[in-house]
């Protein structure tokens, strides 16, 4: 691996920023992590993924140290943090609610954090002065947040935690209050923002998109535990479980039995009135195992006639088609009523499709583009 | 927008002239000159001169707005600490029995309460005056600061105490720099409806208030037990005066504040 | 520690000047007058026991209150006081804080304060304002006789109607706020929804709008009802010598006769008739306040 990529969690000699060991945390009968470990490394843009109720937010209190572990430890920089009271962590959190103070100008709202350190008036005017140039609101500095449009208030939130410097900022679902064009400036900017001041970031976010944009890596949670923890790309290329494919993006998912037909090469028989689908896998499986093929729609050709070289296709008629613009998603059924979506990037004009519903048409795909799960 | 009908124009003139003409007729007659308080003899300010003069009204007053100030302090102090207790804490043995005795008092006859609190004043040997009526009215007036405040406690974004424990600042400072200035106007207006309670009390301050103390609404009521006297017809006028001009006061202040924040806000999307 | 000092200091403050206090009522309740200072028996000391001390403590003066009728006349009429000025209030009320919910939305703020102001002012001088105006020569009379409507003075002062007028007065605003609130709320499109359904004015109304401020109108009747009951100003200065309310004698028995075990066996049973509307109350607005969230 080239040295100028980012990735010390490759590296063994790299020690984590953060290190959680065996962290449950229950409230009262309800099991909101569950013997979880984890390491985020420093300079990391860290986001942790999952629908409502899987413990991220849980697992970022932790961090900010508004929750305790009922079990296991948490270390930052290799001190065990779970006695350390919020207000003496060299950790800093954005809030879902920026949770400006309403009564302080955006100035104030700034230097709040750099008052509490006693330190000396002109250092503490430096550095917000600096933080406003940093995420360009010198204009309001002594505007309030309620004079102030939401993008602006994001800003603050931002500035406001970042500047006392902390080795670690927790971001909780930054950006969930924006529209949706604002919120995709935004990300850049995070970023941005993030490589400049070599701040650690974790990011709470249950939009899987914002997640695969900004984060280094990704971890998907479920229910107190982590599925998966990697690189956006590897958990959209190579995800470990159905959950996973599931959770990231479109995914057709075939469920049927293994059967090895060469080094790394397998044949899924899902149907006995069709002929087997072929996928590699460097995940090995034995004779007649259960295994679910997950193959992305874009990933899928779509043709008139059968194309003669690749090594899966099957016959279907078009049953929706769903139009999106930069792209379009059909629907195919086949003969016994399993229905595949494949996805085409739409380079012509709409009026020259080549396909509309009720048409018969072929699907393909080569023996890499779908992943073998075990469930 | 709906448009007024008859109906309710009549029930709302009706109803509002029902709660302002007893008023409105205590204040014309305040400035009459005779004494029979029913006929009117023309216009004279007498009353107001010979209330000045009494002595008695004056120290009474005088007695009232010492503990209406104290107690409404001590009952605001009190209040707000059972209002974040209440809302904020965590569960402590006896909960129920404390947000049992916050609601209770609210809804206690004045008598009961008065009665109660007189037999534990001369049951512990304590002499009744001043002191034993502040207790008192703090007893019962912290109980409506507490209702006041937790509920804006209520809504109160916790993200913002969070907010301030995660930028350095020990829960106290987090509730002095943060909790208690966003809190203040629940605060204050608790304080004001405190003081009023206070001021306005007869029954209780009769049981608390020994021989040594005598409030004003306790002189006001042994006087007009009597009958309708021109005197307290003037007493009365300046004080509705006074709580019409505060009630008007701080009822255009929030305006003013509501039209300024509409505004803010107005610039503040255009800027975006 | 702050933590502690935090809960302990309201606990305690309402422990001493609430709590106990209630209980010295309750404990004299169960004594016997005596000529003494204070003037009950027994007093508690630690050299006879506690055993002692209970032993002399008896249910004299609740069987006393039920054999003399004094007392369950009084009881009885100041339920009824209180439940008819209730109900009177309810229909003084009702059209007021329909006609406020009704009213242009730039309006409402000052109708609001309207309403609030006489909340601000003294009790005591608004309950006095009505002596002046019920009197033999009061207002009333005089504009009565003046438009020759009556040819003699009515007596209203010093009567039971007083009492109805001055409890209505005085707790106007409690029932007029939440039946407003209520009515804020009520989407005008369903009024509208009603009659597209082929609803009248009139059905509409008792259809979707009297069930839909059902909420303001049981918390505006207990706020009325449950300080009415133990009232003691509005019968002391309005009512007559005929006008028995439980707040009165309980005063008259502890201030003029002295008789403060009696008094407080008085103040015992009217709490525990006003523990049901209490209860009542609260799990009203528990449920409201679940309907809510």
């Amino acid at each position: 691996m080239p040295a100028s990529v980012f990735a010390p969690w490759n590296d063994p000699s790299e020690k984590p920023l953060i290190r959680f060991r065996n962290v449950t945390k229950r409230f009262g009968d309800f099991t909101a992590i569950d013997d979880l470990s984890l390491d985020i490394f420093e300079r990391e843009f860290f986001a942790l993924l999952g629908p409502s109720g899987c413990g991220k937010t849980t697992m970022m209190r932790m961090l900010a140290g508004f929750e305790s572990p009922s079990d296991g430890s948490i270390e930052l920089a290799g001190q065990d943090i779970v006695s350390v009271p919020p207000n003496k962590r060299a950790v800093n959190m954005m809030f879902q609610s920026y949770a400006l103070f309403p009564h302080l100008t955006i100035w104030d709202n700034i230097a709040f954090g750099l008052r509490r350190d006693k330190r000396p008036k002109l250092d503490i005017a430096d550095r917000v002065e600096e933080m406003l140039k940093l995420t360009r609101l010198e204009k309001f500095a002594r505007r309030k947040p309620h004079q102030i449009s939401g993008g602006q208030r994001q800003r603050v939130a931002l500035a406001r935690s970042l500047a006392k410097a902390p080795k670690l900022l927790l971001l909780d679902e930054p950006l969930g209050a924006l529209d949706k064009k604002l919120r995709q400036d935004t990300q850049f900017e995070l970023m941005d923002i993030q490589e400049k001041t070599g701040t650690t970031f974790v990011i709470v976010t249950h939009d899987q998109e914002e997640a695969m944009t900004v984060a280094s890596r990704v971890a998907v949670m479920d229910e107190g535990r982590l599925i998966q923890v990697a690189t956006p790309d590897a958990i959209y290329e190579a995800p470990n479980s159905v959950y996973v494919a599931d959770f990231i993006g479109d995914v057709n998912i075939i469920a049927g039995i293994a059967s090895s037909t060469g080094p790394g090469r397998y044949k899924i028989a899902w149907r006995e009135d069709q002929a087997p689908f072929v996928a590699m896998s460097d995940k090995p499986f034995s004779e007649g195992a259960e295994c679910y093929l997950a193959i992305r729609p874009e990933k899928v050709q779509i043709s008139a006639q059968k194309p003669d070289e690749a090594a899966n296709t099957v016959q279907g008629t078009v049953l929706d088609i769903a139009y999106l613009g930069n792209i379009s998603t059909y629907i195919v059924e086949l003969a016994n009523g399993t229905q595949i979506k494949a996805q085409i990037a739409n380079t012509r004009r709409i009026s020259n499709r080549s396909f509309t519903w009720e048409d018969t048409v072929w699907l393909s795909w080569s023996d890499t583009a779908g992943i073998l799960l075990d469930g | 927008m709906t448009r007024l009908s008859w109906f309710n124009v009549t029930s709302l003139t009706l109803g509002f002239a029902f709660l302002y003409l007893p008023m409105v007729i205590l204040v014309i007659f305040s400035f009459n000159e005779s004494r029979l308080v029913t006929v009117w003899a023309g216009f004279s300010t007498k009353w107001y001169g010979e209330l000045l003069g009494n002595e008695a009204f004056l120290d009474a007053a005088w007695v009232t707005l010492k503990v209406a100030v104290f107690s409404s302090t001590l009952a605001t102090v009190l209040g707000t600490m059972a209002a974040y207790v209440l809302v904020r804490g965590r569960r402590f043995p006896g909960r129920t029995l404390f947000s049992g005795m916050i609601y209770a008092p609210l809804v206690m006859p004045e008598v009961i309460t008065g009665l109660s609190l007189l037999l534990l004043f001369i049951g512990i040997g304590l002499d009744r005056g001043v002191m034993t009526i502040v207790l008192a009215h703090t007893t019962f007036a912290m109980c409506y600061v507490s209702v006041v405040v937790s509920s804006r406690l209520m809504t109160f974004d916790r993200s913002l105490e969070e907010a301030a424990l995660d930028l350095g600042c020990s829960p106290f400072e987090a509730f002095r720099l943060v909790t208690l200035p966003i809190i203040a106007p629940a605060v204050i207006s608790g304080w004001l409806l405190a003081f009023t309670l206070s001021l306005d009390d007869l029954v209780i301050a009769s049981f608390a208030a020994g021989p040594s103390a005598t409030t004003l609404p306790i002189k006001i009521f042994s006087a007009v037990r009597l009958g309708v006297s021109p005197e307290i017809n003037a007493l009365s006028t300046i004080m509705i005066a006074i709580v019409t001009v505060g009630v008007i006061t701080a009822s255009l202040i929030s305006k003013q504040n509501a039209v300024r924040q509409q505004r803010d806000e107005q610039t503040a999307a255009r800027t975006a | 520690m702050r933590r502690f000092a935090l809960i302990a200091v309201p606990y305690i403050w309402l422990l001493a000047l609430f709590l106990v206090p209630f209980l010295i009522v309750f404990k004299i309740s169960l004594s016997d007058i005596a000529l003494a200072r204070p003037p009950y028996m027994p007093q508690f000391s630690w050299a006879d026991g506690v055993w002692d001390f209970l032993s002399q403590l008896d249910l004299e003066n609740f069987t006393f209150l039920a054999s003399d009728d004094l007392y369950w006349k009084a009881y009885l009429s100041s339920l009824k006081i209180a439940l008819t000025s209730t109900v009177i209030t309810l229909f003084v009320a009702y059209p007021i804080a329909y006609g406020m919910a009704r009213a242009p939305q730039e309006w409402r703020p000052t109708l609001m304060m309207l309403v609030i102001l006489p909340f601000w002012t003294s009790f005591l001088i608004r309950v006095y304002s009505w002596m002046g105006i019920l009197s033999n020569e009061g207002f009333l009379n005089q504009f009565l006789l003046g438009i020759g409507a009556i040819s003699e003075p009515l007596t209203i002062l010093n009567t039971n109607s007083a009492v109805y007028i001055g409890i209505v007065y005085t707790y106007l605003p409690f029932m007029i706020l939440p039946i407003y609130a209520a009515l804020d709320r009520l989407d005008a499109s369903l009024i509208e929804a009603a009659e597209d359904l082929g609803c009248s004015r009139l059905q509409a109304f008792w259809l979707v709008t009297i069930p839909l401020s059902k909420n303001g109108i049981i918390a505006g009747s207990f706020l009325v009802f449950i300080p009415a009951l133990g009232e003691f100003v509005i019968p002391s200065l309005l009512g007559g010598s005929g006008t028995l309310m439980i707040g009165k004698v309980l005063w008259e028995e502890f201030f003029n006769n002295r008789d403060w075990p009696v008094a407080s066996a008085v103040a015992v049973v009217l709490l525990l008739i006003l523990i049901i509307p209490i209860v009542l109350f609260q799990r009203n607005q528990q449920k409201q306040s679940e309907e809510e969230s």
